[in-house]
């Protein structure tokens, strides 16, 4: 390797500390003993009490319940919707998920806000796990759309040509020939739309009722009152979590 | 086929219809009425929030946003290139190297920010260590200021900029670099006369991928930033939580996504093609 090449090798190594260090520094300070930033050996202290924690065992329902049920509604919609505007393109639906994709998640949050407050007004409908639901699925059928839609390009059409030809009728064909031909990438989309869900802050914490916290809200308010060890914890056991998922995610889209 | 075809998009036009377009068309309506006397809303109908953008306080946090998003893109930039480039040129590994960017992204933004408060707070890792090493005796101010918005910003959208330059940076001929510096130009001739301008797709989607979601960010700067950093996002959140005034939110709200698109419309029309 000439001098410029191992230049840009250090280089390169720097910028994955800068985007790794953090993380793995966080995670390391989850299984310190001290409650404070100076390490005093191992322990599994904070782990502990973050699983005997009344109020985080909620949460973590909570956002399991909510990005499941989010997931799942959102990948159907999703693909179908990708399938559908891969026969042929709608610019209206299409502009509207781009357009969603790239509205800052706070003026998401305000404007889903705005609708509840408005059907409150008339119906008595109260902020609570089911507005939550309905704002996360509504944000992650863009993802879905995409991954599906990268997927659905790099099929061969013929083959569902063929099998119309052969007398499926066209949801036959959909749903024998395509669908399992797709389903690394719609299984990709999924893992992706539960991360996003799962991750949540901005959007939630503007839609959330009573009885909805999640696990990124608790975190934010466990965040703001000061240094927490068991913050750490819960942290390294997302990262570990979502990250995982995300492996298996790009695993199965690149495949 | 067709109606079968209807029936497939028919749940994501509802779902985007009940709870994006509608939602939208509902701040667009409260953006020209009045605030009420206990925070509700009130006709007659008036541009009055819309004029009250022009208020030097508000042009000021909006010249701010507009400054440390600007600046995180440009950071982003350049830190990114030489990772791209790095990426591009690592054969096999690619992939790898390439999944180690995105890995960070899709793991919790809210989890990154966090680990930032907890290496720059006044307790907080640098600081410890830095007092421990003897180096400093009262804790630096690493928190709470433009500098760990900034920082907080480029670490969460550095792979934003990354992909998009990747992208180009793989398909660029190379003997193309190899013929300017057989002609003799020096190194950084070559990057700024044949590289960079065959990157300009990559380089300006990139750069609109991170800019646009700085502009808006709102988390970054409540965290990191502390009271002090406000962006457009905070103002937003603000006006719609403790000072109730919702006009006026849903004015900024909707003069934020006039910015986006106009952004968006200026500079990245050849490439968001093929994104949907």
């Amino acid at each position: 390797m000439n001098r410029k090449g191992l230049a840009l090798s250090i280089y390169a190594l720097g910028a994955y500390l800068f985007l790794h260090l953090p993380l793995l520094i966080l995670s390391a300070f989850s299984f310190n003993h001290s409650r404070f930033t100076v390490w005093q050996g191992f322990s599994l202290d904070w782990y502990w009490a973050a699983m005997h924690d009344a109020q985080l065992t909620d949460a973590w329902r909570n956002s399991l319940t909510i990005a499941v049920v989010a997931t799942v509604v959102s990948t159907i919609m999703g693909t179908l919707c990708a399938y559908g505007l891969w026969k042929r393109n709608s610019p209206m639906l299409a502009g509207s998920l781009y357009l969603s994709l790239v509205t800052p998640e706070i003026v998401t949050g305000i404007s889903l806000l705005a609708i509840y407050q408005w059907i409150f007004r008339f119906l008595r409908l109260p902020l609570g796990m089911h507005t939550v639901i309905l704002a996360h699925i509504a944000f992650s059928i863009a993802f879905v759309v995409i991954v599906v839609m990268a997927r659905l390009r790099t099929m061969d059409a013929s083959l569902e040509e063929a099998a119309l030809d052969l007398g499926a009728n066209p949801w036959q064909a959909f749903r024998f020939i395509t669908l399992p031909l797709i389903l690394p990438g719609v299984i990709a989309a999924a893992l992706l739309a539960f991360t996003v869900s799962f991750d949540d802050y901005v959007i939630t914490s503007l839609v959330a009722g009573v009885n909805s916290e999640t696990l990124p809200m608790l975190i934010y308010a466990m965040a703001r009152r000061g240094v927490n060890p068991v913050v750490n914890a819960i942290s390294a056991m997302i990262v570990l979590t979502l990250g995982a998922i995300i492996l298996i995610s790009e695993r199965l889209r690149t495949r | 086929m067709n109606r079968l075809r209807a029936w497939f998009l028919a749940p994501s036009w509802a779902v985007m219809l009940a709870l994006f377009l509608a939602p939208l068309a509902i701040i667009l309506a409260y953006s020209f009425e009045t605030r009420g006397a206990y925070g509700g809303l009130s006709l007659p109908w008036t541009a009055e929030s819309y004029a009250r953008l022009a208020d030097p306080i508000y042009l000021g946090i909006l010249w701010r946003s507009f400054w440390i998003a600007g600046l995180s893109t440009v950071l982003c930039l350049v830190l990114g290139f030489p990772l791209a480039l790095f990426i591009s040129r690592s054969g096999k590994r690619k992939h790898l190297y390439l999944s180690l960017v995105i890995l960070p992204f899709w793991t919790s933004f809210l989890v990154r920010t966090y680990a930032w408060m907890f290496l720059l707070r006044d307790t907080g890792l640098i600081n410890t260590l830095l007092q421990s090493l003897g180096l400093i005796h009262e804790p630096l101010p690493l928190l709470y200021n433009d500098g760990a918005v900034v920082l907080g910003l480029v670490y969460s959208y550095l792979p934003f900029m990354v992909l998009p330059l990747y992208a180009t940076l793989e398909r660029l001929d190379r003997t193309l670099l190899e013929a300017a510096a057989d002609l003799g130009a020096r190194p950084w001739a070559t990057l700024t006369h044949v590289m960079v301008p065959l990157c300009a797709p990559g380089i300006r989607a990139g750069a609109i991928l991170v800019f646009i979601p700085c502009l808006g960010a709102y988390l970054t700067p409540d965290l990191l930033g502390g009271g002090k950093s406000v962006m457009i996002g905070n103002l937003i959140q603000n006006q719609f939580t403790t000072a109730r005034d919702w006009p006026f939110g849903a004015a900024i709200s909707l003069a934020l996504m006039a910015i986006v698109m106009v952004l968006l419309f200026a500079f990245a029309r050849r490439d968001q093609e093929g994104l949907l």
